[in-house]
């Protein structure tokens, strides 16, 4: 492994944490598009940023871009408090046209300089090792490190300092407020954050890897946990571990590395999908293929409760009363004995003791109506569960 | 060039017609299918089946070998919807937000036909140049074959449209009502989303990845300020996509370096803003309007009523006092008075004021109104 492909791998995974924290926050708060329209909409500020500095990585040309990002929230709610269009309408409508702006502005005016949409929208990180920082005559590494560096610095002070009162504003709006911590504050800290940060890192990785880095590690690790420092740290562990498997899949293919970052963050992202223990999509279906085998069931020791005439409770009628299929009624039926709430005698059904325990207290559930008997009601009585 | 010499080249100059007649039928169909989209609350959806659609395009290149528009658009097609898909997937059967949801896949898919794109860039034989006009379009691209797609396709949209005109509004309004009534719902909701994603789809040639969502959205955004009816916002949103097509297409033909699709958008985006401002039930100048006028009847009615309770306790209603003794309080202005005195509620000779038996009845009236209202 050479220096330069050491220092490709450093500052994705430096670009990997710095975005992964903020975009935890917005995942949490439901704005995960804003990160989306941000990074579109700092383009002007790029563009204008860059005649007067003339250097894609100057303080100013990244301050410049961030205060263009952090007006692109300041625009979207001023029109949702117009009531005019919905907040999502008014995400849409912003960004294109500052994004709009920005292009003419390169195809006016910047048309022969190092500067393109190509550049802004994917990056080249292949590239980052090449423009260096020098103080004096000592190579002090690559200027993005630097840029990407401070930012993340500043991010985990900040991160450190306002947990407390992020976590809060997060979770709860209303008791944040009247404990007396400002959201607007907050709210506009975290936009700035954002807006520095997707700057800071497109250059390097361009504006769509910065939001896949913001919002695919947080979606995976909101899938696996319901702590915020878990997730927080998880994020950052699928952001590093997708930035430098990627690399090496760029480095394989001889395609760009930004893509293939973000392929595999999308993979890892389906994996996770998949097969989060209790939040993944096959979790969720098992549970609620069992869900209703169990809600069948209840019916179904509820009707034997009901009926104590011998043809109600045959076999073959449950097929006709209930209009179950064969298989549902014999997956019931099935449930019912491994679990010792019937008996079958001569295909005639009955409750046993432990199954008339059972109904009585699930009629006790139906008619309070309260969610959290039910569950620990069938963790008492099934032996097996639907 | 011109504006003269523009209209002039759009009916005898080939590209310049096609290019035009692109835009405006592209702007006709999104705006219309972009209505729906936003009343359904799924305006970022457009951005995200856009960007969806790039691995779709790789990879019909990948397998056909072809730089067929129409071939590359299937793949557009297929990895589009199978973008949304997944959004509903997502959104429907685990806790992530919907705006999770679209950022995901939106930055996902892209990422990956980014890829796929720079990978296709290295092979040897690869004949890729012009796969990346899908990034930020080139409206200068199209050709009549295009043209004649979209119009076809525009013209299947009308059709279905007006077939399914009352499953849709009612699916667009009540979801549940309509379920209730035994359409099938999950049909029209396919429906209705497969023909977006087709408008999008259309649409990336022309004005790219990255603005195709402001093409579907700003026409209806736009429209949605003037009516409160379907039938008319669906036709005003084609109306204004259309010239938003043409007007772009006009203005960046007129200048050097502009390309057509960023100035569409501005165009289209300069309607909203003229709606949102101009707009006479829902604008914010006529808004702005209404509450002034409110606010100063409310001044002047809290006038006459304070004239009231000083007169009612008078033999004669009609006997002067002094203007001195209103003050700003009481909502007193000179306009106010002006306002009394010319609705013949009130005269005013020289510092005095007297109430008329007609303000006098007014004034009560207003009163007992009040009161009832407590």
């Amino acid at each position: 492994m050479s220096d330069a492909q050491f220092e490709i791998q450093l500052i994705a995974c430096l670009v990997a944490v710095a975005c992964a924290i903020p975009g935890t926050f917005l995942v949490l708060r439901k704005m995960a598009m804003i990160s989306d329209a941000i990074s579109h909409s700092i383009l002007p500020g790029i563009v204008v940023g860059f005649f007067l500095t003339q250097d894609l990585n100057s303080p100013l040309l990244i301050l410049l871009a961030a205060i263009t990002g952090v007006l692109t929230v300041v625009f979207v709610e001023k029109i949702q408090q117009t009531k005019l269009v919905k907040e999502d309408t008014a995400i849409g409508l912003v960004f294109p046209a500052l994004f709009s702006i920005g292009v003419i502005l390169i195809a006016k005016f910047a048309n022969d300089v190092h500067l393109d949409v190509d550049a802004v929208l994917l990056g080249e990180l292949a590239f980052t090792p090449f423009d260096r920082v020098y103080y004096g005559e000592v190579d002090l590494g690559p200027k993005s490190l630097w840029v990407i560096g401070s930012i993340l610095l500043v991010t985990l002070i900040l991160l450190f300092a306002f947990f407390k009162e992020l976590k809060l504003s997060t979770f709860d709006a209303g008791l944040a407020t009247s404990l007396g911590f400002s959201p607007v504050i907050l709210h506009y800290g975290l936009m700035s954050v954002a807006s520095i940060t997707t700057v800071g890192a497109f250059d390097a990785v361009g504006a769509i890897l910065v939001v896949a880095l913001m919002i695919a590690p947080a979606a995976s690790a909101y899938l696996l946990t319901t702590n915020l420092k878990k997730m927080i740290g998880l994020a950052c562990f699928f952001g590093v571990l997708s930035a430098i498997s990627g690399y090496w899949i760029a480095n394989f293919l001889d395609a760009s590395i930004a893509g293939s970052i973000t392929t595999m963050l999308g993979i890892v992202f389906l994996i996770i999908y998949l097969f989060a223990p209790s939040k993944g999509l096959i979790a969720v279906l098992y549970r609620e293929k069992q869900q209703r085998i169990e809600v069948s069931l209840i019916t179904f020791l509820l009707h034997l409760k009901n009926h104590t005439e011998k043809r109600e409770r045959h076999v073959n009628h449950l097929n006709e009363h209930i209009n179950w299929q064969k298989v549902r009624s014999k997956t019931v039926l099935t449930l019912a004995l491994k679990n010792n709430m019937i008996l079958i005698t001569d295909n005639i059904v009955s409750l046993t003791k432990k199954g008339e325990e059972f109904t009585s207290k699930a009629i006790e559930y139906i008619l309070t109506n309260e969610d959290s008997l039910i569950e620990n009601m069938k963790d008492d009585f099934f032996l097996f569960r639907g | 060039m011109e504006i003269i010499e523009f209209v002039q080249l759009a009916f005898s100059d080939y590209t310049l017609r096609t290019i035009t007649l692109g835009t405006a039928v592209l702007g006709a169909v999104t705006g219309m299918l972009g209505s729906f989209a936003v009343l359904r609350k799924e305006s970022l959806l457009g951005d995200a089946i856009s960007h969806a659609a790039l691995p779709g395009i790789a990879i019909a290149f990948l397998i056909t070998g072809s730089k067929d528009s129409h071939i590359l658009l299937i793949g557009a097609l297929v990895s589009g919807l199978i973008g949304t898909l997944w959004i509903r997937g997502i959104t429907s059967k685990t806790y992530l937000k919907s705006d999770t949801a679209l950022g995901l896949i939106l930055s996902l898919f892209f990422g990956f036909g980014m890829l796929l794109l720079t990978y296709i860039q290295k092979q040897p034989n690869a004949n890729q140049a012009g796969l990346d006009k899908y990034l930020f379009g080139q409206a200068a691209t199209l050709v009549e074959s295009d043209v004649w797609l979209m119009t076809l396709i525009t013209g299947l949209c009308l059709i279905v449209l007006l077939l399914f005109w009352k499953e849709f509004k009612i699916l667009l309004f009540d979801k549940d009502y309509a379920q209730t009534l035994g359409f099938n719902t999950k049909f029209i909701d396919i429906l209705i989303t497969s023909f977006i994603v087709l408008a999008i789809v259309l649409g990336l040639q022309t004005v790219g990845v990255v603005l195709m969502s402001a093409m579907l959205l700003a026409p209806a955004a736009a429209a949605r300020q003037w009516t409160n009816s379907l039938g008319k916002m669906v036709f005003l949103a084609a109306i204004l996509g259309a010239s938003a097509g043409v007007f772009g297409t006009a203005i960046s033909a007129t200048q050097n370096n502009l390309s057509t699709g960023p100035v569409i958008v501005l165009v289209a985006s300069i309607f909203v803003l003229f709606s949102f401002i101009f707009s006479p039930k829902r604008g914010l100048l006529f808004k702005r309007i209404r509450l002034i006028k409110n606010r100063n009847d409310l001044e002047t009615q809290k006038t006459l009523a304070f004239m009231y309770h000083i007169v009612e306790d008078h033999d004669d209603v009609t006997h002067p006092h002094t203007i001195k003794m209103l003050n700003n309080f009481q909502g007193y202005s000179r306009k106010g008075l002006r306002k009394l005195v010319d609705k013949n509620y009130v005269e005013v000779e020289g510092g005095m004021w007297s109430m008329t038996s007609k303000g006098f009845k007014a004034a009560e009236n207003l009163y007992n109104q009040n009161g009832k209202n407590v």
